[in-house]
């Protein structure tokens, strides 16, 4: 048997909190996870779920007041969630780079596409001012943006929206990191342009194996990319396993409502809002399970206590009626 | 770009001209000049004589049209007070002026941008609320009583600098400087202070919500996760997409610094435009005040100019998008 190879990221009970002036809300709560290198785990929720809190507290760019409050987070061995601002700039965009949802948004306007570039990649990479240009060339082509020699002298309103993802995924690749952050790379893009995007990323995972922390609303998009999933709702994982054991058999009653939500051959891929109700807000999050007023399969308990996430041969779940069940299993 | 100039030419023109009709209108309403200019004992025939001398029996427009017609040479006409063109006297007060705004201006920059950027960057700094509080200062009370007291700490208290004049003067050609004497540089210290006071609290408050504004955007939050130095990010990304505003700004600013020199050259009797301007309306001199105000007309005009053009060394949206025009 060889040895099971060491995870790259590791969140252990990772617990970030938004402190206001009447009391301390909890934005993500005990949330633990890891992935391994080359690994694409999706991350899954609905919005205000946590998951873009998450990504930034892992790269170490939260936005005040919210704070990392309790738990770690472990990049290859080393802890990296109490480095200085000046240690963990040195591991954004070298090890871990990100992406986001708004590519319009995202580069400089006053800086051509090439400055930006070669600015990053100086800056975490040992080159002089040609050869951090001919990787950023490089890069150019690589996303697939064809004349990359010219296009490299261009500003950002020079290019597509879809371009412009292409352009930021370069960027994110600059240094590059052994994992990627993607919170909603294609939300902002058209739909047929999506789809490439999301096969662009996989790619470049798969070429570099770079691991990635793929954030979406789109259950579809999970399916056919990641090799893990985790369901987040209200700052916390209540599913997390391999993809095809989750769409094949969700056990959560949120996953199995989301699960409905992806519609089934030939429909087009639907947006998660075919659970009855709404998320609780973060200061009106239910004692219990914090999804039992909107669970289908609600029963006292759920009410009462809070669900751990319980491991099982296909990932984990944290639902009581899950937890009964193996109890059950267990006495008979 | 060239099409650019040439359109935002002709609109100069247009708005100068508009300028010189209200000036000329106005003043050639007020008062008469030639009450001004004799004695008690002249006769109502040598005042007619005189009257048709300097042309003011000819109709309104003739008279504006002339008038239009010979500033456009730079010849200003006689001025009623001393009987000489007030070209030559224009041009013998503007150095005082154009050097009072410029150090002004200067000094609004130099101080105003830095502590518009630290405050921005800091903000919840005690040196920045001191800044903020501070400025409220600069912002509300009047220039003349900021001059005053200048004059009465520096000047009357503590006798280290002088309350008025320009010092001693050195001719560069029909220039005169006072920023090549020690004692030029010591009389310009306090009016220049006077006058760059408000524009450097300006300067300040818009460089910090400029900045407060563009830290928060998507493009500086992605040049943070990309490990871009502190440095690189504030100065490097945040500080030159704030240009655009500042840059209109402080050039429509600089215009008003010419402008506001009215009251401060009052104030420390600097041998200015200004202080030219304030005698000529108690004289009801009509065409110097008249030259001065088509004068500031001018130079508003000018800096409005240069700045549009400085968007697009700045701007590269601006800029490309019109060589595209120019090109297809
Ligand atoms: N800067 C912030 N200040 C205060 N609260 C925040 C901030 N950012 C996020 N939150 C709160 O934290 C919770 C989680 O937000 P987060 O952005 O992680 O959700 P998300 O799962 O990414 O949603 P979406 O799908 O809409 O992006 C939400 O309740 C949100 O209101
Ligand atoms: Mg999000």
């Amino acid at each position: 048997m060889t040895p099971a190879q060491e995870p790259l990221l590791q969140v252990e009970h990772l617990r970030v909190e938004l402190p206001t002036r009447r009391r301390t809300l909890v934005a993500i709560d005990d949330v633990s996870f890891s992935i391994m290198p080359g690994e694409v785990l999706g991350i899954v929720g609905e919005s205000g779920a946590g998951k873009s809190v998450t990504g930034a507290a892992i790269i170490g760019l939260l936005e005040p007041p919210l704070r990392i409050a309790g738990g770690r987070v472990v990049l290859g061995g080393r802890r990296i969630d109490d480095l200085p601002y000046e240690q963990m700039r040195h591991i954004r965009g070298r090890e871990i780079g990100a992406i986001f949802q708004d590519p319009l948004t995202s580069l400089n306007p006053l800086y051509t596409v090439g400055r930006q570039l070669v600015e990053t990649i100086r800056t975490h990479l040992d080159l002089g001012p040609e050869a951090a240009r001919e990787r950023a060339i490089a890069l150019l082509g690589e996303v697939g943006i064809a004349a990359a020699a010219q296009r490299i002298d261009h500003y950002p309103h020079q290019f597509s929206g879809g371009m412009r993802q292409r352009v930021v995924i370069a960027l994110a690749l600059a240094g590059n990191p052994r994992l990627i952050i993607a919170d909603e790379p294609t939300t902002a893009l058209d739909v047929s342009i999506q789809a490439q995007i999301i096969a662009l990323l996989k790619r470049l995972g798969r070429d570099h194996g770079t691991a990635i922390m793929l954030v979406t609303h789109d259950m579809g998009v999970i399916a056919e990319t990641a090799h893990r999933v985790a369901v987040m709702y209200a700052g916390r994982i209540v599913e997390i396993g391999p993809v095809r054991a989750i769409v094949d058999a969700p056990r959560h009653p949120y996953t199995v409502g989301l699960m409905d939500s992806i519609p089934r051959i030939g429909g087009v891929r639907g947006r998660l809002k075919q659970i009855d109700g709404a998320m609780p807000r973060l200061g009106e999050i239910p004692p219990g399970c914090a999804f039992n007023p909107r669970c289908p399969l609600v029963f006292e308990r759920c009410r009462r206590e809070r669900p751990e996430l319980l491991p099982s041969a296909s990932g984990a779940a944290a639902c009581w009626r899950f937890a009964e069940e193996g109890a059950r299993a267990a006495d008979g | 770009m060239i099409a650019f100039v040439i359109r935002r030419l002709c609109q100069s023109v247009v708005v100068l001209l508009t300028v010189a009709l209200i000036a000329f209108a106005l003043f050639n309403y007020v008062g008469d000049p030639i009450n001004n200019m004799v004695g008690q004992d002249t006769t109502p025939a040598e005042r007619v004589a005189l009257r048709h001398e300097l042309g003011l029996d000819q109709s309104f427009l003739v008279q504006f049209a002339r008038f239009v017609g010979h500033a456009a040479e730079g010849n200003f006409g006689l001025s009623y007070q001393e009987a000489r063109p007030v070209g030559q006297i224009i041009l013998e007060r503007m150095p005082a002026t154009l050097e009072l705004s410029f150090v002004a201006a200067l000094l609004a920059l130099i101080l105003g941008v830095p502590m518009g950027i630290y405050t921005g960057l800091h903000r919840r700094s005690l040196l920045s609320q001191a800044m903020l509080t501070t400025s409220l200062v600069g912002i509300s009370l009047p220039t003349f009583l900021i001059g005053i007291l200048l004059i009465l700490v520096f000047a009357v208290m503590l006798g280290w600098l002088p309350s008025y004049g320009r010092g001693t003067v050195v001719h560069i050609g029909w220039w005169t400087t006072g920023l090549l004497t020690i004692s030029g540089w010591k009389a310009i210290i306090l009016p220049a202070i006077t006058l760059a006071l408000f524009q450097m609290t300006l300067i300040m408050r818009l460089v910090r919500s400029e900045m407060i504004e563009v830290l928060r955007t998507d493009y500086i939050k992605f040049a943070r996760a990309r490990g871009l130095s502190n440095r690189a990010v504030n100065f490097g990304h945040a500080l030159k997409n704030t240009l655009v505003p500042v840059i209109t700004i402080t050039g429509l600013q600089l215009g008003a610094i010419i402008a506001f020199a009215v009251i401060t050259e009052t104030v420390f009797q600097w041998p200015g435009m200004g202080l030219m301007f304030i005698q000529a309306v108690t004289f009801a001199d009509i065409p110097v005040m008249a030259a001065y105000l088509v004068l500031v007309g001018f130079f508003f005009v000018v800096i409005n100019l240069v700045v549009d053009l400085l968007y697009y060394v700045v701007d590269p949206r601006l800029r490309i998008e019109h060589e595209h025009a120019a090109g297809g």
